[in-house]
């Protein structure tokens, strides 16, 4: 469903990406591993259209996305969950959903506001508020269910178990395997090595712009070289 | 007690007008953080449309509001295609494009209403109904005003209910937080953006149409109110609706109290109010810091030194305008002078925005504080040139100490705001101070010494204290506190991160432009003989921004460019008829179509002509 190959990116003379490849398939969660400032969140982005200088090719569902503006990539069917959450902060819960919803989209499935509000029953109490008055897990629930507003097919997820309670973490576990049950595709990016074992079916690691590694998780345990030469275990 | 009360409904019912042009601005910022200094014209449009459809409907009740609607309509329209035929091609430039471009747009637009409508003012119609005044504690109120009264508050409301009630609302305040991720959430900013500039145009429009009971019609209208509007949108908190109405009412209270006590206040007080509330809250009574997402965060190209034929070429400039007295008439000279002048204040600016970071919408303060400090001296204190040679400077530069110690505590468009408000004093105190400055009148008679007072040891004279300083400051940019100063304008945070006081060092860069546009203030005053407040005038400091952006922003060579090609440009459209128009209309091609600058340009200019001679060596 979705192809990445070759994609390079720069932020001005900085070359930051050197020809990324991977590949998500329909229904399937990928987990993209790597330290620290490795090129997960620059990748993310450029097949999001959010890095200007990109080259290479970003193909979904046989179509070429690269050098397409963000919201022609998001209508395409491809929602993205940004690191730093990036809510918007005066508005309420109900009017930051507002924002992320789209028509209904063929071959996906449809996210109602009440239908998120049962999967993220503390968004449906603090629906009223305004975004800045959530906690971090409850920013981090509201950015992901903004993005399922825009019925998407596939998913971008940006470290989603960054700086969230151990409990929401669990949470954010179900939710994911939830989006799989509906069958969408998740491409996720993690440092967390347990939690991204714990969602998903196959994993690349990625080190300083390049993908050094893929394969399942069983594969990745049998050679545990690789985890230490290319994550923080 | 009832006189008071009197005064208080005028200071409200000019705070409804000053909100309707403020609130327009400040969503059409909120949006797209363009700076519109268009808006001013818009302001102007609405009143003179409004004008043609009421005079020409006859007025009736009817008439005259339907005369203000049409021309919100109209100027809303207006607003749509500006965006779209010019400012969406510059959404990803930086911020000075978009500035320069709007100024741009002031022009032409000044030009086409002097076309469409004439020089003459123009004196509208009472309002059907409403043109005499009620007695409120005895106190005669123009019922018009009390109409102003509770339109603005009506407004203010349909905006709330359009922002809260309605997706494309909610759309516009989440873009307003963050504009790439509402584009990530697949909203068409475009569209966004257009919409936006219709909703901020119809509103400066329709405030403009509201005023021709008021006041005359003029081409004045659109730099008279622009810096105001600013003022107000500043101090509310740029993108805030709300912060605008209340800034509005603040500013415009204030001001009725205030003339009581002190006539001569009104010019000044609004910027110096703003001065306060950026020094209190930097930005503004009800802003957020931006949320750093969606700015042009193209880093910027390292400065490089000249190349040796760069070098070469500038020399041989140099010489060739050294040698020109031997065989160009007084004229040339004259225009040789005032080239000189304007590059040393162009470069002094570069240095301020492209070394330092800090963009200055008035720059022309220390320009002017430099000429009335040395015809002050001369006249005043009685100094000889010499004298006064070295007071103009020193004036410039103790003004550009004074209002750098506020202006470095900001950043970005307050930063720039707050030059501007700086800038409005100088010229407000200079305008009121008439036993001192002679206000309107200027000061005449600041003739150069015997022995530099013909033409050409004139030109000597000022092309050695110009270049001199323009040396000066490209040792300085290459010097180890201009390298600080750049790497403090690239990464603020790392700059403070290893310890570095980045504030003192923009202070002392921030003097050290003043002190360099007062030097070329004084060489401006000399070569005059007279100065007058338009010295001191946002034209004067938007000429200084056109030519360090024709030159553009990344050359050290580009304000020295910029500021030959702009004076020689203006001298000749000057002569011509609609020289505004014209000049407008060079600015927006430039800016369309050389977004790097001239030298940019010309860069890219001879690299495509050696990519197409030189065998397609194409990267
Ligand atoms: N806007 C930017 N300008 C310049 N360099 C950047 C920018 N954003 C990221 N980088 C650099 O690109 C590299 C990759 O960053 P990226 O954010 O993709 O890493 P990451 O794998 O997501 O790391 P993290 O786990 O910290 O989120 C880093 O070295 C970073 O410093
Ligand atoms: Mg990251």
């Amino acid at each position: 469903m979705l192809e990445v190959t070759d994609l390079h990116a720069r932020y001005g003379g900085a070359h930051i990406l050197g020809g990324v490849k991977l590949t998500v398939a329909g229904g399937e969660v990928v987990a993209l591993l790597g330290r620290n400032g490795a090129g997960k969140t620059t990748t993310i982005k450029s097949i999001m259209g959010l890095v200007r200088q990109i080259s290479g090719s970003v193909r979904y569902e046989g179509r070429e996305l690269l050098g397409r503006p963000p919201h022609v990539i998001c209508r395409a069917g491809i929602g993205y969950v940004p690191e730093e959450r990036r809510i918007f902060a005066d508005l309420t819960v109900a009017e930051n959903l507002e924002v992320g919803r789209r028509p209904t989209r063929e071959g996906a499935p449809h996210w109602s506001v009440a239908h998120l509000y049962e999967l993220f029953p503390n968004l449906a109490e603090r629906r009223r508020n305004q975004g800045k008055q959530l906690s971090g897990g409850e920013q981090q629930m509201l950015t992901i269910a903004r993005t399922l507003m825009g019925n998407p097919r596939l998913v971008l997820l940006d470290e989603p178990s960054e700086g969230i309670a151990p409990v929401i973490v669990e949470q954010m576990a179900r939710v994911i395997a939830e989006l799989k049950r509906e069958g969408l595709s998740v491409l996720l990016s993690e440092q967390n090595l347990h939690f991204a074992r714990l969602v998903s079916d196959r994993a690349y690691i990625i080190e300083t712009g390049q993908v050094r590694y893929e394969g399942d998780f069983a594969d990745l345990d049998a050679r545990p070289e690789v985890s230490e030469q290319f994550l923080a275990v | 007690m009832s006189f008071y009360f009197a005064q208080l409904l005028t200071g409200l019912a000019n705070a409804s007008s000053l909100f309707l042009i403020a609130c327009g601005l400040s969503i059409i910022f909120g949006v797209t953080r363009i700076v519109n200094f268009a808006h001013g014209s818009l302001f102007m449009l609405g009143a003179y449309i409004a004008y043609s459809v009421v005079t020409r409907l006859d007025a009736g009740v009817f008439g005259f509001w339907f005369g203000m609607l049409a021309a919100a309509l109209a100027v809303g329209l207006v607003g749509l295609a500006m965006e779209f035929l010019i400012l969406r091609r510059l959404y990803r430039a930086p911020e000075l494009f978009q500035l320069v471009a709007t100024f741009g747009l002031v022009l032409v637009i000044q030009d086409v209403a002097l076309a469409i409508w004439g020089a003459a003012d123009l004196l509208g119609p009472r309002a059907p109904g409403l043109a005499r005044a009620v007695r409120i504690f005895g106190e005669p109120i123009p019922q018009y005003d009390l109409a102003l009264i509770g339109i603005g508050p009506l407004v203010l409301a349909g905006i709330w209910l359009l922002f809260h009630r309605t997706r494309w609302g909610i759309l516009v305040r989440a873009a307003t937080q963050d504009r790439d991720m509402v584009g990530a959430l697949g909203v068409n900013q475009n569209w966004l953006f257009s919409a936006a500039f219709f909703l901020g145009a119809a509103l400066a429009g329709l405030g403009g149409a509201l005023q021709i009971p008021r006041e005359a019609v003029s081409l004045q209208m659109d730099l008279n109110v622009i810096a105001e509007a600013f003022v107000v949108v500043v101090i509310g908190g740029m993108g805030s609706v709300a912060g605008a109405f209340v800034a509005a009412v603040l500013i415009s209270v204030l001001n009725a109290f205030a003339v009581l006590v002190f006539p001569q206040i009104s010019i000044v007080l609004p910027f110096v109010v703003m001065a306060v509330v950026l020094v209190l809250r930097p930005h503004g009574l009800f802003g957020k810091p931006g949320s750093g997402h969606g700015a042009p965060g193209e880093p910027e190209a390292p400065l490089r030194h000249m190349s040796g034929r760069g070098r070469m070429a500038l020399a041989a400039l140099v010489l060739a305008m050294l040698a020109s007295p031997a065989v160009a008439g007084d004229f040339t000279l004259i225009l040789l002078v005032d080239l000189l002048v304007a590059m040393l204040f162009a470069a002094s600016l570069h240095f301020l925005m492209g070394v330092g970071g800090m963009v200055s919408f008035g720059h022309a303060a220390f320009f002017g504080i430099g000429a009335y400090g040395a015809a002050l001296a001369v006249k005043t204190l009685g100094l000889g040139m010499g004298g006064a040679m070295l007071a103009g400077p020193l004036a410039g530069a103790l003004g550009a100490l004074v209002f750098g110690w506020f202006c470095v505590r900001l950043s970005g468009v307050y930063l720039a705001m707050l030059t501007l408000a700086a800038a409005q004093i100088v010229w407000g105190i200079t305008f009121q101070w008439q036993d001192v400055t002679g206000g309107d009148d200027g000061i005449l008679g600041v003739w150069p010494a015997p022995w530099a007072s013909s033409d050409t040891a004139y030109f000597y004279l000022a092309a050695a204290i110009c270049l001199g300083g323009i040396w000066a400051l490209r040792r300085v940019v290459h010097s180890p506190f201009g390298y600080l100063l750049r790497g403090g304008r690239d990464s603020p945070v790392r700059a403070e991160a290893i310890g570095l006081d980045l504030r003192r060092h923009q202070w002392a860069g921030f003097t050290l432009a003043g002190t360099l546009a007062g030097l070329a203030g004084t060489v401006f005053a000399f070569s005059k003989g007279s100065v007058f407040p338009d010295v001191l005038g946002i034209a004067q400091s938007v000429d200084g921004l056109i030519m360090v952006l024709l030159g553009g922003i990344h050359a050290l060579a580009g304000p020295l460019l910029g500021a030959g090609v702009f004076v020689l440009i203006e001298d000749w459209v000057s002569r011509l008829d609609f020289w505004r128009f014209i000049f407008g209309a060079i600015i927006l091609a430039v800016v369309l179509l050389a977004p790097d600058g001239l030298a940019g340009g010309l860069e890219r200019l001879r690299r495509l002509l050696r990519r197409t001679t030189g065998g397609g060596a194409a990267r």
